[in-house]
């Protein structure tokens, strides 16, 4: 891309020169998650030093704070990979809907993903996780396209309130319906409840194995979509007079950001508002631009998530307030701005 | 120069759920020439332009290019002979003039191919040839009306197509810059030899700029042909339900149209 700087014409080289910018902001997001990983696996009710960590880092697991790391490490991987997934994810639905509001929380999608989990456990007797991700993900899948049916009744189409509405009373709706199954149900719900605020703090490798083809092909999937993004950002006239089959574009794309919500809900519960905020923050750093967005959102959704783990375990030492709770004290006011804001308009 | 390419409507019949909007109707789009399609509100002119670029699916009939259904090219294929600016683009807050600008090139380049010289050297070219080189930078939220028309329009050159539609590319300008962008597309014709398809409002302006004038009415083309034999007061009357006078335009020697209305008459 850089090989021909100087034989392009006046014009042309105004086109990448935000790249020095972006590749900067790249860097200092890699900086911060730096130190945030460290200081994920710092604190915490029985604070690391520094030194040790990098002992156990490099092996070792002779002493009782080595056997902390060795707990801390799975989940501060698990909150990066949820945090990435869950803003990747919330990009692609802004992009396909061209709606801001949209998130996999706010659409009601993960709490799609967690009442099929949930129904799963109680009457299916799923019980290896492959077959709560897989529930997961048709989960979310069935109410994504329920919440876009519901949201696109009426005059004018799947505007940005009207999704957010019928995210909103279908979330509500679902919220009820897993309490109605775990209530009368005292082998699960224990279980169940810890699970459903969304934490990272049971994370294992053995999970994060397991998860990890999911988040990848999904991953996979929404990155290659980022050009289609592009092309519906202009609207589906532009985009199919661009050669863009508009509906194979969004239904692929959609497919993707499934995945990634699905299978984070079916490990760490549903975790609302990372998907909202990450991707207007980003797109005030590096622009409209989806081949940018969507690995700098996975980038600052993986801090994010990290940071309000890390925030949790101090703000409520020596116990912990699960990072679903973090998220959404800071996600819930950033949503009644963007509502708020003069225009609510399409992306 | 471009090579000419045959874009014609047969027996075409478009509408929407119960609606039937166009019925029945035949047009030969001339290679290389200026069309403009003029008629009433809702006869069906965004329709039928939605059907040549394929957005829109034939209820009978067919849509060729060059002897080919277009609704059974590929997508991608159909982008590179024929663009399209509709009526209302949205652009993305905050994205800027040259990132607008090439995704004109979308068609161009695959999911794994990279941004490429010849996708500069359009994009370059699109900007300067709508003037808007020193906008680049811009947001193009931030523009004014007319500046944003010359984007968008920049935006439909950088897919580097033969033949272009444009609906209504000229309605919210104020008369200056609805002049700048017919002179804009005028060139494009002249130097490239794009054949341009454009429906426009103001029956005066289309009659000036176009070289081949369609009127709709009907849901069928009513009239066609070169301006002084369309724009008539008799095709007025049956296209827009208007009284008129018809007079030799002094400035380019084409037909002008004055309206009669109810008042304001030389008694
Ligand atoms: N997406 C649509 N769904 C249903 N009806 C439509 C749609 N688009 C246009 N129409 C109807 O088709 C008719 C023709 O519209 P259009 O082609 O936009 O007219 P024009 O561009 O000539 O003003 C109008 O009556 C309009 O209401
Ligand atoms: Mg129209």
């Amino acid at each position: 891309m850089s090989t021909v700087e100087s034989v392009t014409p006046s014009g042309a080289a105004v086109v990448r020169r935000p790249r020095r910018v972006r590749l900067l902001w790249f860097l200092v997001c890699l900086g911060l998650i730096a130190v945030l990983i460290v200081a994920s696996i710092a604190v915490g009710t029985r604070f690391v030093p520094v030194p040790t960590i990098l002992d156990a880092l490099g092996g070792a697991d002779d002493t009782l704070d080595q056997a902390v790391i060795r707990v801390r490490i799975p989940r501060t991987v698990l909150a990066l990979l949820a945090g990435a997934a869950l803003a990747v994810s919330g990009a692609v639905f802004q992009g396909v809907t061209r709606n801001p509001l949209a998130d996999p929380g706010i659409l009601g999608i993960n709490m799609g993903a967690s009442l099929a989990v949930v129904v799963g456990l109680a009457y299916f007797g799923l019980s290896n996780p492959n077959s709560y991700i897989w529930a997961a993900i048709a989960g979310a899948a069935i109410s994504a396209v329920f919440v876009y049916a519901i949201g696109s009744l009426g005059r004018g189409g799947p505007t940005p309130l009207k999704l957010a509405l019928a995210g909103a009373a279908t979330s509500a709706a679902l919220v009820s319906f897993v309490t109605a199954v775990i209530l009368p149900r005292n082998d699960i719900a224990e279980n169940v409840q810890s699970w459903q605020i969304g934490g990272v703090g049971g994370a294992t490798f053995e999970r994060i194995w397991q998860v990890l083809p999911f988040l990848g092909a999904g991953l996979a999937v929404c990155l290659l979509s980022a050009r289609s993004l592009n092309s519906l950002a202009l609207g589906d006239d532009v985009a199919a007079g661009l050669g863009e089959r508009v509906a194979i574009a969004r239904g692929l794309a959609s497919l993707g950001a499934v995945m990634l919500c699905g299978a984070t809900t079916a490990i760490c519960g549903p975790i609302g508002f990372v998907g909202l905020v990450v991707p207007h923050g980003c797109r005030l750093l590096v622009g409209p631009d989806h081949r940018w967005l969507l690995p700098f959102s996975a980038l600052t959704g993986a801090g994010l998530l990290l940071a309000a783990d890390v925030i949790g375990r101090i703000v409520a030492r020596p116990g912990e307030i699960d990072v679903g709770i973090i998220t959404a004290f800071v996600g819930a006011p950033f949503f009644i701005y963007i509502v708020r804001r003069q225009k609510v308009r399409a992306l | 120069m471009t090579t000419e390419h045959q874009l014609t409507a047969e027996n075409l019949s478009l509408g929407y759920k119960d609606r039937t909007v166009i019925e029945g109707l035949e047009l030969a789009v001339a290679p290389g020439r200026v069309t403009a399609i003029v008629g009433a509100n809702a006869c069906g002119k965004s329709t039928l332009l939605r059907s040549m670029s394929r957005l829109l699916s034939p209820r009978a009939g067919q849509v060729l290019l060059d002897g080919k259904e277009v609704h059974k090219l590929p997508a991608k294929e159909l982008a590179r002979t024929l663009g399209l600016l509709p009526q209302s683009p949205l652009a993305p807050e905050g994205i800027t003039v040259s990132d607008l600008v090439g995704r004109g090139r979308h068609p161009h380049q695959g999911v794994f191919s990279r941004w490429s010289v010849a996708d500069d050297t359009a994009v370059a070219a699109a900007l300067e040839a709508t003037h808007t080189v020193e906008l680049a930078d811009r947001a193009v939220d931030e523009l004014s009306g007319g500046q944003r028309q010359r984007v968008w329009i920049a935006m439909a050159l950088a897919q580097e197509t033969d033949l272009l539609l444009l609906d209504e590319p000229t309605t919210f300008l104020d008369v200056q810059h609805q002049v700048e962008v017919l002179d804009l597309l005028t060139d494009l014709n002249r130097s490239r030899g794009t054949t341009v398809v454009m429906v426009l409002h103001d029956l005066n302006l289309a009659a000036r700029y176009c070289d081949h004038l369609v009127a709709i009415a009907g849901g069928k083309v009513h009239a066609a042909g070169r301006p002084c034999e369309v724009l008539t007061e008799d095709t007025v009357r049956a296209v827009f339900g208007l009284d008129s006078k018809v007079i030799i335009d002094p400035t380019s020697g084409g037909p002008l149209m004055l309206p009669i209305g109810r008042h304001h008459m030389v008694a």
